[in-house]
C-alpha cells in the first residue's frame, strides 16, 4: 500500500508543506536516459561561488537561514546520553541568544537532531516541545550491509521510538552492477517500513564512482518513494560536493517536473565553513528556487558547521572576529 | 530590510565590488588621456567622452587620435623596432614576463576598470578576461624565449598596425601585443573609442616594466584613426578584430599594399544539442555561450539547433534557466548580465529583434535596470534557417533557436551560414561529437563546452569570420615571415609571332582540363604558342569566367579529396611522379622549345618536379596536429584541415616546377585546385595533365586553365565558392586579387611582385603547409 499525504495528519512534519511523494513505478527507460556531463558539471560547480556574492546583512540572515537547516549531527561510537542532551539544547539555543536579539531575531533553532538507533529516545526527551524532530540513521548505516530483515526492523525500532525522520543507506552494490530493480525493490520497502517517517536516502555517493550512477542512483531512489535524497554517511572517503550536489539536485528538479512532488535534498559531510554553507544555498535557489531553502526541502548534515557560522555571526554584530570559545558547546 | 524580512525573501543584496581605486586613478591621470607615444602620454587633445554604459556616467577624457598622431606613433615604432628584434630572445621575454607579473599585480583595478569602462559583470573581467591576459603575455615570454631555437627561420614583420574591439578591451591588446612584441616586432594599437581605459593603464604598466620607447604605441580614437592606420604607408602589418563589415573594408583598403593582415571578425556560431546530450549542462553552457559578456562575443553560440525530440523539454528548461538570470550593475558581484556597451549598440539589437522577432516567438526574462545600457536575456524559438535572424550576427544577449532531425541534418545547418568562427556541440557519445566536429566549418569547436579560451589554443575563423589565429604556435606565423631574401619580379610574356613562322606536323590543341577531363573553351578561343626561334608548339586554350565557373564547380564536386586518407593521397602524388618521371625528357624537351632554355636547365627543372613532387607525397601523411597544453582537464587539439577549393595562378617562369609546386601542397592536404598555368609557357601545364590523367587523381581534384591571369583573376579571386587565392604570377595580380577576395573573405597568398626561387627550398616546405591549411582547434574536455 502507497502512503501519500492524506494518510494520517501526523505524517507531516511540524515544516512540511506539501505532499509526500508516493513513489512510483520503475521506470528503467527514464534511468538509462539520464546523462551527466562530469567536466560541464564541474565546470558549473567551480564557477559557482564567483557568480554569487550575498553580503553585510543580507549574509547574516542567509547564515540564520543556515543554521534553521542544519541537522546537529553526533554520529559517534562514543555518543552517549550526556553528549546527545547538550546536542539537542545546542539544536533548541544554536545561536547567543544576545546575537539573535541584535539580529532582531526571536526564535531559531536547527532543522534536526541526527542521531543513531540507541540515542533516538534521550534526543526525543530532549526535544519535547521544541518541534525539532529527531532523525536516526538507519539500515546498517553506514555501509547497510547487515542482513535485509534487520535493517526493515530497524527502521520499524527507530519509528517506534520517536524517530520522524529514518536517514537510510542504499546497497551500493546495487548501482555499482546496475541493478536498478534491486534498488527500487530496497528502497520501496524502506519506505514501507518508515511510515510516517520520512525517508531521506543516503546514496553514499563517495562509492558510485561516476556522476552518472549518481544521478541515477538518485532518480531510482524518488521513484521509490524517497522523501530526501541524501549525499553521505559522512564516512566515505569523500563526501558532499559541489558537483555532487548539482548532479543530484538536478535529478530532483527533473522528477518534480514530471511527476509533480518536491524531493528535498541534504548534503552530508564535508561542509564545515560559513562561505561553503552559503554557496550552497545559492546553489540550491539558483537551481531549485526559493521554495527550497526550507527545512522541509533541504538540510545541511553538519556537526562543525554551526560553529563557523556562529562565529560569522558575532562578527558581523560586532563588528570584531570572534572565537569559539564564545559560542556555546554542543 | 531587516534580517528577518530578508529571511523569508532569501534575495541576494547588493554586492557591489568598490570603483574607488579605479576612480581614483582616473583623477591621479587627471580624467583626461593623450595617447602613448615613444613610451610617453601625449598631452590630451580633441577629446571625447568614455562613458560608463551602466550609468551613463562620464569616466574620462580621451584623445581623439589624428593622423598626424599616428603618424608619430608609426615613427616611434619605426624607430625602435630594429633594437628590439636584435635583442635576443630571452631579453624579449623577460619584458614580457614583466608585463604579465605587473598585470597580476594590478589585476583587481585593471578588472574594476574594464567593467567600469565596457559593462560587462565583475566577475567576467575579474575571473576571465585579466586572468587570460595574465596567462597571454606569460605564454608569450616563453616564445620569445625559444623564437631563436625553434623558429630560426623567422623574422619579425617590422611595424604592426592593431585595431580591437570593445567586447574584450584587455584580452584583445593581449593577444595582440603579446605575440608581436615577443617575435621583434613593435606595435600602434588602437582601442575601439568606447572602450580605451584599460588600454591607457596598461601604457602605464609598460613605463613600469621598463619596456623600450616606442615599442608599443596606444593611439586612441574612432574608426577615422583606425583608417589612418590602415592606410598608412610605413606599416607592415595590419592586425584586426571587429566587425565583418569593417574587415571587409580594412582588405580593400590594403589591397596590393604588401601589408600582411590577419582578421578576426563576427560569427553566428552554431551552438549543436544531440538528443543523448547532459541537457541540464547543456543549458548551462548556453549561459556561457550567449548570456556570457552580454552576447557581445564574436565567437558567442548564438544559433541554438536541437534535435526536434527533445526541443520542447529543452526550450521549457531554458527558459526556466533564463528567469533565474540576475541583469544589473556591473560591479555586482552577484550579476549574471551587465551593460550593452553603448546605446548604439542597444539599438542595434534593438532593432535587430524588432524586425526579425516576429518570424518565430520570441522569450525575454529577466529585470532589466530602468536607467543605464541594459538588454534583457532573449531567445527567439520556431525559426527557419531562411530567417533573417538565423543569419545575421546581433552581437547581443540574443540566442535563435532550429531544430533538426539527424547528425548528417545538424551539420548541414550548422554549416549554412557565410561564417565559421567556433561551434559547440553537445553529445555524450564519443563517436558522435568526434565525427561531427571535424565536419563544422569552423576554426575553433568545443564539445561539450563553451568559450573555452587559451593562449596556447590557437583562435580564429574560416569563411568571413577571417582568417589568422591567434595564440599558439599557429599564431606566430601572424607575426613573422620566411626570412628569404626576394627580388622583384619582372613580367614575363609570351614569345610572340615572328615573321617567319615554321609550322610542322600535326595541328595540336591544348584544351583545358577540368573535372578530369579535357575541355574545350567556353568561348572559343586559343592563342598560338611561340617557342623563340618561331616555332609554332600549338595552341593554348583561352579560359573565360565560365571555364573558371567550370572548374570551382568540378573541383567543388570533388570533395571526397578532403576526406581520403593521407596515404591515400601520398600513393597518389607518387604515382603522378613516377608517371612525370617516364615522360622526363619529352618535358624537357617541351620547356627547352617554350622557353629557350638550355636543356640541361630545362632538365633540371623537371628533375625538381619529379623531386617536389616526392616532397609533398612524403608531406600528405606527416603534417600532425597538436595536442595542446591547455589549462583543463581534456584536450585541445590543434587539426590541420584543407583549407577547401584553392585558386591558384601559377609561377609564369617556372611553367612545370611551378605548376607542381602549386598543386603539390594543395593536393598533399587534401584540397582541390583550380591552377591557371603560366600565362607564356602554357604547354607544359596542358602536357602534364595526360599525367595528371594516368595517375589515379580523382576527377575535379586538379583543374587546369589556360589564358590571361589578369582576366581571370578577378573571376576567381570573386568566386564565393573558392577559399583561398595564391598567385605567384609574374603579373602583378596582387592588389587585383586581394580586392576582389572580398566577397567572401577568401585567404589570399600572393607574391607582390617579387620573385621565389622554385628550384630552391624556398619552392617547397612548411610556408606552403600552412598556407594550404586550416587550424581548427577542437576542445575535448573529459571526465567521470
Amino acid at each position: 500500500m502507497q502512503r501519500t499525504q492524506q494518510d494520517t495528519v501526523s505524517a507531516r512534519l511540524p515544516q512540511v508543506q506539501d505532499a509526500r511523494n508516493p513513489g512510483m513505478a520503475l521506470e528503467l527507460d527514464w534511468v538509462a536516459s539520464v546523462q551527466a556531463n562530469t567536466s560541464a558539471i564541474e565546470r558549473r560547480a567551480t564557477t559557482l561561488p564567483g557568480r554569487r556574492s550575498v553580503k553585510k546583512d543580507h549574509q547574516a540572515a542567509w547564515l540564520l537561514k543556515a543554521v534553521s537547516l542544519i541537522d546537529l549531527t553526533t554520529l559517534s561510537g562514543d555518543d552517549t546520553p550526556g553528549r546527545v542532551r547538550r546536542l539537542c539544547a545546542k539544536a533548541r539555543q544554536p545561536v547567543r541568544p544576545d546575537l539573535l536579539e541584535a539580529l532582531g531575531v526571536q526564535s531559531l533553532s536547527t532543522g534536526a537532531v541526527c542521531v543513531y538507533h540507541e540515542m533516538v529516545p534521550v534526543a526525543v526527551e530532549a526535544l519535547e516541545g521544541s518541534g525539532i524532530p529527531v532523525a536516526a540513521v538507519s539500515t546498517g548505516f553506514p555501509a547497510g550491509l547487515s542482513p535485509f530483515k534487520l535493517r526493515i526492523a530497524e527502521i520499524e525500532e527507530s519509528v517506534k521510538a520517536g524517530a520522524r525522520e529514518i536517514d537510510i543507506v542504499i546497497s551500493r552494490r546495487h548501482v555499482l552492477t546496475g541493478n536498478w530493480r534491486a534498488l527500487y525493490d530496497e528502497v520501496r520497502a524502506f519506505r514501507e517500513a518508515c511510515g510516517d517517517a520520512h525517508m531521506k536516502t543516503i546514496l553514499a555517493t563517495g562509492e558510485l564512482a561516476t556522476l552518472r550512477n549518481v544521478a541515477r542512483a538518485s532518480l531510482v531512489c524518488m521513484m521509490a518513494g524517497a522523501d530526501f535524497i541524501k549525499t553521505s554517511t559522512g564516512k566515505e572517503p569523500v563526501n558532499a560536493t559541489l558537483p555532487v550536489s548539482l548532479v543530484m539536485i538536478r535529478a530532483l528538479r527533473d522528477y518534480g517536473e514530471r511527476t509533480g512532488y518536491r524531493i528535498g535534498y541534504k548534503p552530508a559531510g564535508g561542509i564545515s565553513r560559513a562561505r561553503d554553507a552559503l554557496t550552497y544555498l545559492t546553489l540550491i535557489k539558483d537551481e531549485l528556487g526559493r521554495r527550497w531553502l526550507e527545512p522541509d526541502l533541504f538540510r545541511f548534515g553538519a556537526s562543525s558547521l554551526l560553529g563557523d557560522i556562529e562565529r560569522q555571526i558575532e562578527h558581523h554584530v560586532t563588528g570584531r572576529y570572534s572565537a569559539g570559545w564564545r559560542h556555546a558547546m554542543g | 530590510m531587516s534580517i528577518p524580512e530578508i529571511m523569508k525573501t532569501m534575495d541576494y543584496g547588493p554586492a557591489p565590488e568598490s570603483a574607488a581605486d579605479a576612480l581614483a586613478w582616473l583623477v591621479d591621470r587627471g580624467d583626461r588621456f593623450g595617447h602613448f607615444i615613444g613610451g610617453a602620454y601625449s598631452e590630451p587633445r580633441d577629446c571625447f567622452e568614455s562613458r560608463n554604459p551602466a550609468t551613463g556616467e562620464v569616466l574620462a577624457l580621451v584623445s581623439q587620435g589624428s593622423e598626424g598622431d599616428v603618424d608619430a606613433a608609426v615613427a616611434a615604432a619605426r624607430r625602435a623596432q630594429p633594437r628590439w628584434a636584435r635583442r635576443s630572445g630571452h631579453e624579449r621575454a623577460r619584458y614580457l614576463y614583466a608585463l604579465a607579473r605587473l598585470i597580476q599585480k594590478n589585476a583587481r583595478l585593471f578588472a574594476v576598470l574594464e567593467t567600469l569602462d565596457n559593462g560587462k559583470p565583475i566577475r567576467e573581467s575579474r575571473d576571465i578576461d585579466i586572468p587570460l591576459v595574465i596567462r597571454h603575455f606569460y605564454y608569450h615570454a616563453g616564445m620569445a624565449q625559444l623564437m631563436e631555437a625553434e623558429l630560426p627561420d623567422a623574422e619579425p614583420l617590422g611595424v604592426c598596425g592593431q585595431i580591437i574591439p570593445w567586447n574584450f578591451p584587455l584580452l584583445m591588446l593581449a593577444w595582440k601585443i603579446a605575440p608581436a612584441i615577443a617575435m621583434g616586432n613593435t606595435v600602434v594599437l588602437k582601442p575601439a573609442e568606447y572602450t580605451s581605459l584599460t588600454a591607457l593603464l596598461f601604457a602605464q604598466i609598460c613605463q613600469e616594466a621598463g619596456l623600450p620607447r616606442g615599442v608599443v604605441n596606444i593611439v586612441t580614437g574612432d574608426g577615422r584613426t583606425g583608417e589612418a592606420i590602415v592606410n598608412h604607408p610605413d606599416i607592415d602589418k595590419i592586425a584586426f578584430t571587429g566587425s565583418t563589415a569593417v574587415g571587409r573594408r580594412i582588405r580593400e583598403a590594403t589591397a596590393g599594399s604588401g601589408k600582411a593582415l590577419t582578421l578576426e571578425l563576427g560569427g553566428k556560431s552554431p551552438y549543436i544539442v544531440f538528443d543523448d546530450a547532459d541537457i541540464d549542462s547543456a543549458i548551462e553552457g548556453l549561459v556561457d555561450a550567449i548570456w556570457f559578456n552580454q552576447g557581445q562575443v564574436c565567437c558567442a553560440g548564438s544559433r541554438l539547433l536541437v534535435q526536434e525530440g527533445i526541443a520542447d523539454r529543452f526550450h521549457a528548461r531554458l527558459k526556466r534557466r533564463m528567469a533565474g538570470l540576475r541583469i544589473g550593475n556591473p560591479l555586482d558581484k552577484c550579476i549574471d548580465v551587465g551593460a550593452v556597451v553603448d546605446p548604439v549598440q542597444l539599438k542595434t539589437i534593438t532593432e535587430m529583434v524588432e524586425k526579425g522577432g516576429g518570424e518565430g516567438e520570441v522569450f525575454q526574462a529577466g529585470q532589466i535596470p530602468n536607467r543605464g545600457c541594459f538588454y534583457p536575456p532573449t531567445l527567439i524559438t520556431g525559426l527557419e534557417p531562411a530567417s533573417f535572424l538565423m543569419q545575421e550576427e546581433i552581437f547581443g544577449p540574443v540566442l535563435v533557436s532550429t531544430t533538426f532531425r539527424t547528425p548528417a541534418e545538424a551539420v548541414e545547418l550548422a554549416n549554412n551560414t557565410r561564417y565559421g568562427l567556433a561551434a559547440s556541440l553537445w553529445s555524450e557519445n564519443i563517436n558522435l561529437a568526434l565525427d561531427v566536429a571535424p565536419k563544422l566549418a569552423a576554426g575553433v569547436v568545443w564539445v561539450n563546452a563553451t568559450n573555452l579560451f587559451d593562449a596556447a589554443a590557437g583562435f580564429g575563423g574560416v569563411r568571413e569570420s577571417g582568417f589568422g589565429r591567434e595564440g599558439g604556435w599557429e599564431g606566430l606565423r601572424a607575426y613573422t615571415r620566411p626570412k628569404t631574401p626576394t627580388k622583384v619580379l619582372k613580367p614575363l610574356l609570351p614569345h610572340t609571332r615572328p615573321e617567319e613562322t615554321d609550322v610542322e606536323g600535326l595541328d595540336r590543341t591544348a584544351k583545358l582540363y577540368i573535372g578530369g577531363r579535357q575541355a574545350r573553351p567556353d568561348g572559343g578561343y586559343s592563342r598560338p604558342v611561340w617557342s623563340p626561334r618561331g616555332k609554332l608548339l600549338g595552341h593554348a586554350s583561352l579560359a573565360n569566367r565560365k571555364d573558371v565557373r567550370n572548374a570551382v564547380e568540378a573541383a567543388a564536386n570533388a570533395k571526397g579529396w578532403a576526406t581520403t586518407a593521407g596515404h591515400a593521397r601520398a600513393q597518389i602524388l607518387y604515382y603522378i611522379a613516377e608517371n612525370l618521371s617516364a615522360r622526363a625528357e619529352e618535358f624537357a624537351d617541351r620547356l627547352h622549345d617554350l622557353t629557350g632554355q638550355h636543356l640541361k636547365s630545362t632538365r633540371t627543372e623537371v628533375e625538381t618536379a619529379v623531386s617536389r613532387l616526392f616532397t609533398w607525397a612524403a608531406w600528405a601523411d606527416k603534417f600532425d596536429g597538436a595536442a595542446k597544453g591547455v589549462p583543463i582537464r581534456g584536450i585541445a587539439l590543434a587539426m590541420n584541415e584543407p583549407v577547401g577549393i584553392i585558386g591558384a595562378f601559377c609561377p609564369d617562369e617556372a611553367p612545370l616546377l611551378g605548376l607542381v609546386s602549386v598543386i603539390g601542397p594543395a593536393m598533399a592536404m587534401g584540397n582541390r585546385v583550380v591552377a591557371v598555368a603560366s600565362e607564356p609557357f602554357p604547354l607544359a601545364a596542358t602536357d602534364f595533365y595526360q599525367v595528371l590523367e594516368t595517375s589515379d587523381v580523382p576527377a575535379g581534384v586538379v583543374n587546369i586553365l589556360t589564358g590571361s591571369h589578369a582576366e581571370l583573376a578577378p573571376h576567381l579571386a570573386g568566386h564565393m565558392n573558392v577559399d583561398a587565392v595564391w598567385s605567384f604570377s609574374s603579373s602583378d595580380l596582387s592588389a587585383l586579387i586581394e580586392r576582389e577576395s572580398i566577397g567572401n573573405l577568401k585567404r589570399t597568398w600572393v607574391n607582390n611582385a617579387r620573385t621565389r626561387d622554385w628550384l630552391s627550398p624556398a619552392g617547397e616546405g612548411r610556408e606552403f603547409l600552412a598556407h594550404a591549411t586550416e587550424v581548427k582547434t577542437v576542445w575535448v574536455p573529459y571526465g567521470e
